[in-house]
């Protein structure tokens, strides 16, 4: 009776970074030429990615908790604008305490909907999705809000610490602090639990409204955070940034290995999800495809990558 | 516990009850469907208040209002499937929302697994604590169960029918397990249907029948058959004085079936449906009845055997080419497997006849509503509204609702399983006339039942299912009662 005869080997788990692997291995001999492995490039894969895999990470956590959340996307814009205009009016702290102040907002209505109302987080989240970038855009007019404030766009996005983007250290931060919360902490567990076995998780006493509204809470808070990553980088506030960033996010955190039913999740899986989708953005870019034909194969590649990694 | 009443809307489950469990015993609790026990025990566990009475632990009064308050009082339950988180690991789970922590607040999960470790062997329970729940079998999840409340230090451990889904051998390991419990003081309250099991493991026994404490004995000092007549009671209902009706099985059987194997649970079954017949498949919870039903119909896969239809042989692979051979399912899980809960009584019965009330793919309303009114008045469905969403309906009704549905597919093979549970006595007995009134216009039906009187009621044959297969084939009129046939299903020698 040891271990061997009751966990079978899973290599759904080491999926992705087999894939991950083999797409490297794959543009590496066929994009050599178009300088693919220079340091610069894989650099910019880091940078193109960031603030996916930071929305990716809290998105990983509402997935396991069987949960989903689609307003990530309005929210960052949302974000990028409330801290552009609130930059220009009152200076960067303010901007950066108003910009976290709409992702607490966002978060907490999210999650009062979906944990006392009832209401499905797909529905919830759409529609919140639509109220935060129409408010975006009304708020700006559709027209970019530039920022001028050094110290605010050095910080977020557009600085370097060395020879590293400052992107890529808020990229890792999320995956850090993600990876503890999920492995190590008591709310991990419990969010583990809850989107596993609901009435389980109730029977072992575990609130799990309240597991829900947190989980909404947190992701919603991040991805304010990635709005200001974008202001920070593209050193504009502007109601489009993060359009569709969501379902990047979820593709990032499915491709990862986390079970779209919850009860299961892996931020450094979700981490190589990121890296994947941005790995394949960067590869058909440098092969030189249009648009269409990228958008064509990236779809593919994903909805292949998901169809061998399922459960059978 | 002494003297405890519980009524729902005016009905009284518990009249007076006394029911007490002495350290280091196993006690069986024994009783019908519907007889109280799981009430008794859903009291106990804080789930129902009861209407008066009181609980003592230890001699000490206690008041129990919800699972934690049951928890904290050293009573634990063994849950078939609820408790566990699959994707946690066994060690997880066992410290579920308790975890023990570093000193900077993260959770150690070494600590854990060592402590789960040791408790499991302080009880002889041998599993990786590091494996996922789920990449455990159904016996060892039970293990983990019973290991999570002993952990949670459990005095008293309450044992719903923890065999129903284990092999034999599990069995033995479950009961080792136990042993070790009680010898290290811990109480078990074991309820089982199985005879022979509650012989093998339990002290004494505390039979229920009709919500009344009819009798509690040492098991040394009572018969097998004594234990059945008090679960059963003298019962002299209309429904057992049934004879068995003339069947011709002269001619070629409606449905053949030999050497079936399905999936480990079916194992060479063979037997013969003849027209017009009502076949019973009598058994214990797991003993494979259910999963006949399953494997004819084509929802298992059959590892062998063949099927005949009236003579010609048939490939029945998914549960259409089952509906396409003229055989219909009414499962035992009405809610999940057998209605759409939230739409009308109409939109239920159509769901199954789709083609014969369209043209061209488009519903033909005027079709539909005769149809669905015909089907009310034929069933006695009330209340006779074919807008009324199924939800809203009695039990007994929704059940109505599912047999109407698959009766208007015109089948000529009817399987049923358990038709009526969570039905109440007065519907009850209308579906068992509905099922005599289907027989009689020539429909062949097999049904499924863990009520035996209901069994005795209706059927032209049974056939006694042990380990997934068939021990017995009895003519209705070679079995003498209930008691009788009880004792057949335990597999005790009359």
């Amino acid at each position: 009776m040891k271990t061997k005869l009751f966990t079978r080997f899973d290599w759904r788990a080491s999926f992705i970074y087999w894939m991950f692997a083999l797409i490297f291995l794959f543009f590496a001999v066929l994009l050599h030429a178009d300088g693919f492995l220079g340091p610069n490039n894989l650099l910019n894969i880091f940078r193109q990615t960031a603030t996916i895999s930071v929305m990716a990470v809290a998105m990983t956590l509402v997935i396991a908790c069987a949960e989903i959340d689609l307003s990530i996307g309005g929210v960052a814009g949302l974000s990028s604008v409330v801290v552009a205009i609130t930059i220009r009016d009152h200076g960067a702290v303010a901007g950066v305490l108003a910009g976290i102040g709409v992702g607490l907002l966002v978060g907490a209505a999210n999650g009062l909907l979906v944990s006392r109302i009832g209401i499905p987080s797909f529905l919830v989240t759409l529609g919140m999705q639509g109220v935060a970038v129409g408010t975006a855009a009304l708020i700006t007019n559709y027209a970019p809000i530039p920022i001028l404030n050094d110290g605010f766009n050095r910080i977020f996005g557009s600085g370097s610490i060395g020879k590293f983007p400052s992107v890529i250290f808020w990229s890792f931060s999320a995956v850090l602090i993600g990876w503890i919360t999920l492995t190590r902490t008591t709310l991990g567990r419990r969010i583990l639990a809850t989107g596993g076995n609901r009435d389980a998780a109730e029977f072992n006493g575990i609130d799990t409204k309240r597991i829900k509204f947190t989980v909404l809470l947190i992701s919603s808070t991040v991805a304010a955070i990635a709005g200001m990553i974008y202001a920070g980088r593209l050193q504009t506030g502007r109601y489009e940034w993060g359009t569709g960033d969501e379902l990047s996010a979820i593709a990032a955190v499915i491709l990862g290995g986390t079970s779209l039913f919850g009860g299961g999740g892996t931020i450094i899986g979700t981490l190589f999800g990121a890296l994947l989708v941005g790995l394949i953005n960067n590869g058909l870019i440098l092969a030189g495809l249009p648009v269409s034909e990228q958008q064509i194969i990236r779809g593919l590649i994903i909805i292949l990558a998901v169809a061998l990694a399922k459960k059978k | 516990m002494q003297n405890i009443n519980k009524s729902f809307f005016g009905t009284r489950v518990l009249k007076d009850v006394n029911f007490s469990v002495r350290p280091g015993e196993v006690h069986a609790l024994a009783g019908e469907n519907g007889a109280g026990k799981s009430t008794l025990m859903k009291i106990l566990q804080g789930v129902y208040t009861m209407d008066s009475g009181s609980i003592k632990v230890a001699g000490e009064s206690v008041e129990i209002h919800s699972f934690q308050d049951a928890q904290r009082h050293g009573i634990g339950m063994v849950f078939q499937e609820f408790s566990l988180i699959p994707e946690l690991t066994v060690a997880q789970n066992i410290f579920l929302n308790r975890e023990p922590k570093n000193k900077i607040g993260f959770i150690a999960d070494r600590d854990s697994a060592r402590r789960a470790s040791a408790v499991l062997q302080s009880v002889g329970i041998e599993i990786d604590v590091t494996a996922k729940v789920s990449s455990l079998s159904r016996a060892y999840q039970q293990l983990t169960e019973i290991a999570k409340a002993i952990a949670a230090d459990a005095k008293i451990l309450i044992l719903d029918e923890p065999t129903a889904s284990l092999a034999k051998h599990e069995v033995d390991a479950l009961f080792k397990v136990l042993k070790q419990l009680t010898a290290s003081g811990v109480s078990i309250i074991y309820i089982s249907h199985r005879m022979d099991e509650i012989y093998q493991i339990c002290d004494r026994i505390t039979v229920l029948r009709d919500g009344n404490l009819v009798a509690v004995e040492t098991l040394a000092d009572i018969t097998p058959q004594e234990v059945i007549a008090h679960i059963t009671g003298r019962k002299d209902v209309e429904m057992l004085t049934h004879d068995g009706r003339q069947i011709d099985r002269s001619s070629t059987p409606t449905l053949k079936v030999t050497h079936l194997s399905a999936g480990g649970r079916v194992k060479d079954v063979s037997f013969d449906l003849y027209q017009g017949e009502i076949l019973g498949l009598a058994g214990l919870m797991g003993s494979g009845r259910t999963e006949i039903l399953r494997a004819v119909f084509g929802l298992d896969k059959k590892s062998s055997g063949t099927l005949e239809l009236k003579g010609a042989e048939i490939s029945i692979k998914n549960p259409r080419d089952a509906k396409g051979s003229g055989l219909a399912l009414i499962p035992e899980d009405r809610r999940r497997q057998g209605l759409v809960m939230e739409h009308s009584v109409s939109a239920n019965i159509l769901a199954a006849n789709l083609d014969k009330l369209s043209h061209l793919n488009f519903l033909n309303f005027t079709k539909i509503d005769e149809f669905s009114q015909t089907a009310i008045t034929d069933f006695e469905i009330r209340p006779p509204e074919a807008d009324r969403q199924v939800k809203l309906l009695s039990g007994g009704n929704q059940q109505k609702v599912v047999i109407a549905k698959w009766v208007a597919t015109n089948p000529t093979i009817i399987l049923m399983d358990e038709p009526t549970v969570g039905v109440d006595i007065g519907t009850k007995v209308e579906i068992m006339k509905l099922v005599r009134s289907l027989a009689a216009k020539g429909n062949s039906i097999i049904l499924v039942s863990s009520e035996l009187p209901e069994l005795l009621g209706v059927c032209d044959r049974i056939l006694i299912i042990n380990d997934g297969e068939i021990r017995e084939s009895l003519m209705r009129h070679e079995i003498r009662d209930e008691d009788h046939l009880q004792l057949m299903v335990q597999g005790i020698n009359a």
